[in-house]
């Protein structure tokens, strides 16, 4: 896909509107894990309405956030962010071999505490 | 009053407590919880890709179920409560994914379409819109006198506040009420509703210590003894995973304790 139909894509899977992000950056300064991102949800606007999904689809950050929603929540023009990161998550998730946890991985991640929540979340997350 | 009662995965099996002590707590209120004689998982999160249709056919189905038993729907845990409450308004006003959802579940089921025409209500919402803390009040025996607990909302359920309408989403006070009614004392603290971490356990464990850990050590200097919430996960992550932890309950273990019928708790 070229760049124009990949922002189309992002933005029809996410239902956000990166075209109104007036870059004002409260997003990013809710964002609990902004330490844990190399892109921050303020770029993610910018970043899709360039086009640049591939480079976004490409960082690890991706599985840090931790769809709290916050940013969303403080946006003042209704940009979601956190459907964004969301739509490109799903994007690299959905290529073929795109998962980023199997299931075989979750029985070394489990410990006696561990709730159900965690495991059902991480996968819905982290797989498709 | 009666309600349609949505358990979810966790409550049957790691998070057992929040729901024996809601369910004997409601009782105590005179409140029947009817729990729905089938459900599935909600899926723990929300999708928020809007062309994804069957992880939101769990949410409609027990919608449906609800709506069909004439009784507003009633969730406990913070994620069931944030899916299913998300997936509804999805289907009042998403007519894309109601056409969709719709068409899927007549392949299988002889089911009438849903258009988002029903009622969820989280635990807590009960108490207040349709018990009243007041009520609550009035039938502590226990009260939890000079108890200095912190509330932890975490975010599932107070955003996105235009969804969720629960409460304020800077600025909540529903577990704060909660609290005074049970006779306990509320200590305010700045991260009551930062994120724990959330799943981010199974990829980052570091990073849920450090988002948990944050939480812990301000109530702690706010002057709290224990923390409540009402998600499993939440409970996980400040328990488990923050460097220094505090005693974290569920919020039915102290409101059962205060109404006098958590019998493991009798002096």
């Amino acid at each position: 896909m070229n760049k124009k139909d990949l922002s189309a894509e992002i933005i029809r899977i996410s239902g956000g509107s990166p075209e109104k992000c007036m870059r004002c950056g409260k997003c990013t300064g809710a964002c609990p894990a902004f330490d844990d991102m190399e892109v921050h949800p303020h770029q993610f606007a910018t970043m899709i309405r360039e086009g640049r999904v591939e480079e976004l689809a490409a960082k690890k950050g991706l599985y840090n956030c931790m769809s709290c929603f916050a940013c969303s929540e403080r946006c003042p023009r209704s940009v979601e962010p956190a459907r964004l990161i969301e739509a490109v998550r799903v994007y690299a998730l959905r290529q073929s071999g795109g998962n980023h946890l199997a299931a075989d991985d979750v029985p070394g991640l489990l410990d006696e505490a561990l709730p159900q929540q965690a495991i059902t979340s991480a996968l819905r997350k982290y797989a498709k | 009053m009666k309600y349609s009662y949505y358990p979810g995965c966790t409550l049957s099996a790691k998070a057992q407590e929040l729901d024996r002590w809601g369910r004997r707590a409601m009782e105590a209120l005179g409140v029947t919880l009817e729990e729905l004689p089938q459900w599935q998982c909600c899926g723990a999160v929300y999708p928020n890709a809007t062309d994804e249709i069957a992880t939101r056919l769990s949410s409609v189905r027990a919608l449906s179920a609800a709506k069909e038993a004439g009784q507003p729907l009633v969730t406990l845990c913070s994620a069931c409560h944030h899916v299913v409450r998300r997936v509804n308004g999805d289907m009042r006003n998403n007519i894309d994914i109601r056409q969709k959802v719709n068409t899927y579940l007549g392949t299988m089921e002889d089911a009438a379409p849903y258009e988002g025409d029903w009622t969820v209500l989280h635990y807590l919402e009960v108490l207040r819109d349709e018990v009243g803390f007041d009520k609550v009040k009035e039938r502590v025996v226990n009260p939890l006198t000079g108890r200095k607990i912190g509330a932890y909302y975490g975010c599932l359920l107070l955003r996105p506040s235009r969804e969720m309408e629960m409460d304020d989403p800077e600025n909540p006070r529903i577990l704060e009420d909660f609290i005074r009614a049970i006779g306990a004392e509320p200590v305010y603290y700045a991260m009551r509703n930062e994120c724990c971490g959330g799943y981010v356990t199974m990829e980052d464990k570091s990073q849920a210590a450090r988002r948990a850990g944050a939480v812990t050590d301000n109530a702690r200097a706010c002057g709290a003894e224990m923390l409540i919430t009402a998600c499993p996960l939440c409970y996980y992550n400040l328990r488990e995973n923050a460097p220094s932890p505090l005693p974290v309950h569920y919020f039915t273990e102290l409101l059962a304790e205060a109404l006098g019928v958590r019998e493991d708790r009798h002096e």
